[in-house]
């Protein structure tokens, strides 16, 4: 670290015991911040300041810290994830922010994902909707021949692009009407255009849709909210691939 | 039924419902510049319209269908919607919705507002401050009837500002029933959306113009 420049930062946090709870926002002040620091390296720096007076730290979630694993989730700014394109919150760094600026981190808010402490939520609305028909039901035996089933270079592009989805929750938390369409919708698109998953294709757009509005998750208006959001440039127009098949699958 | 249960179902009811209204929101634009003809052209063009017969209620049966399934979904969806995000944001930052999107439900009920006094008004004429009369081929004279309502400033207002609701509307609305409809993709989404309003702007201008033509004492 070349340059010893700091920034200090005020941080309105919301503070919630558990589910229960009421919660309500506190103020912190981050000293020592380097341009170097990722976000949440600068909540760890502030965790252990509170931690070295007594306080009870802030609890987040987090696991890979590189991007891929889809666990931190804090709305930074009213924008999840903080706003720089394709990017966790574990991989924004606090270049992105200014000596004296004031930062707003907010947990996940949908009725479908409850917040149980502080920044973390619970995100098993999305398990459970991928339970109910994100995967293609396969033989067991044995491994086939990698070039058994061919599969054209444009649709399996397609589909890595919608597989990019890390089900972090930020579409849902992104929306207006806390609405999983996007993570749906890439689940559906993926599975959708390749051969292992044509056969259940009809059955799975249905089940997952429900589940979904089972979960208490909201319909989609088409604001496009969640791909603006998307820290995996998820398209929107997965959306639009699940309403297809929605509409294939009423006429099967 | 799954289409009436399902979320993207009824969405998809919305769509087709909503998208049959601009298409006679086309044809009722089409229709009403008939008045630049003078007299004779919209005079002409209601008595052609009213000599249609008991196909005139088949035609306003089928416009309430439409904006009741339309208008009540409107109403389900938007509800669930709330119910489903009740905690918001302290710091709510917009990144694609805007006013109009984030209005659907308010600009709909303020469409639906505007409707029952049209239909009061030019339909039912029941509504003050306009002449009712037959023309000298003793028709039913329309032109005289839109003249004389458009020169009171009040109603004039009211038409122009329910076009900018209109326009609000379908500023979302048209763009959005391709996504529902799943006609589109990536490339052209940006171009549906730019047609889309376009076209919102060309009923809004179109409409507008007939009111503050006749206001502006241009057309008498
Ligand atoms: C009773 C009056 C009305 C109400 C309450 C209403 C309400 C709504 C609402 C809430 C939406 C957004 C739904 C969502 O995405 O969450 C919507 C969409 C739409 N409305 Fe209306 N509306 C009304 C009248 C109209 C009229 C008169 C037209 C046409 C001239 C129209 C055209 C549309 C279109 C094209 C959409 C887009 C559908 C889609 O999202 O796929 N609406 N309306
Ligand atoms: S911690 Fe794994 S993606 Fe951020």
């Amino acid at each position: 670290m070349s340059d010893h420049k700091t920034m200090t930062l005020t941080l309105i946090v919301w503070r919630q015991k558990n589910a229960n709870d009421p919660g309500k926002f506190e103020t912190y002040t981050a000293k020592d911040i380097t341009e170097h620091h990722s976000f949440l390296e600068m909540l760890d720096c502030v965790n252990e300041d509170l931690i070295n007076s007594g306080k009870e730290p802030i609890v987040f979630d987090h696991d890979c810290r590189e991007g891929i694993c889809g666990m931190c989730s804090q709305v930074i700014n009213g924008v999840p994830h903080g706003g720089q394109e394709r990017t966790t919150v574990c991989q924004l760094h606090m270049r992105k922010f200014k000596d004296g600026d004031t930062i707003y981190i907010e947990p996940w808010r949908a009725k479908a994902f409850p917040i149980q402490k502080d920044l973390v939520v619970d995100r098993t609305a999305y398990d459970t909707i991928i339970q109910s028909g994100g995967y293609t039901s396969c033989h067991t035996g044995g491994v086939p021949d990698a070039n058994a089933t061919l599969i054209p270079k444009e649709v399996l592009d397609y589909a890595m692009d919608a597989a990019e989805c890390i089900g972090c929750g930020a579409c849902a938390a992104a929306c207006p009407n806390s609405s999983a369409m996007l993570f749906t919708s890439a689940k559906v698109a993926q599975l959708a255009v390749l051969p292992q998953g044509k056969p259940e294709a009809a059955a799975r757009v249905q089940a997952m849709l429900n589940t979904m509005q089972e979960c208490g998750f909201g319909n989609c208006s088409n604001h496009y909210e969640c791909q603006a959001a998307c820290p995996k440039g998820i398209n929107v127009k997965f959306i639009a691939k699940l309403n297809r098949e929605y509409l294939k699958a009423l006429f099967k | 039924m799954q289409l009436f249960k399902s979320t993207v179902g009824r969405k998809i009811l919305m769509a087709i419902t909503g998208q049959l209204m601009v298409l006679f929101v086309v044809v009722h634009l089409l229709g009403n510049s008939s008045i630049f003809i003078g007299p004779n052209g919209i005079n002409a063009y209601a008595e052609h319209l009213h000599s249609l017969g008991p196909l005139v209620w088949v035609f306003r049966l089928v416009m309430l269908t439409l904006l009741l399934v339309h208008g009540i979904y409107g109403a389900v969806v938007t509800l669930e919607n709330s119910a489903a995000n009740p905690a918001k944001y302290a710091m709510n930052t917009k990144l694609e919705r805007g006013f109009a999107s984030e209005n659907m439900i308010w600009t709909g009920l303020l469409l639906l507002a505007f409707i029952i006094y049209h239909l009061l008004h030019f339909t039912a004429r029941v509504t003050p401050g306009m002449t009712l009369q037959n023309d000298l081929q003793g028709r039913f004279d329309v032109f005289s009837m839109v003249v004389s309502s458009f020169q009171h400033g009040t109603i004039a207002l009211i038409y122009v500002a329910a076009m900018i609701v209109l326009f609000l509307h379908l500023f979302h609305g048209i763009q959005s029933f391709f996504q529902t409809m799943g006609w589109n993709n990536d490339c052209s989404r940006p171009v549906i959306s730019k047609v889309g309003r376009l076209v919102a702007v060309v009923f809004l201008l179109g409409y507008s113009s007939i009111p503050v033509v006749i206001l502006a004492r241009i057309l008498t």
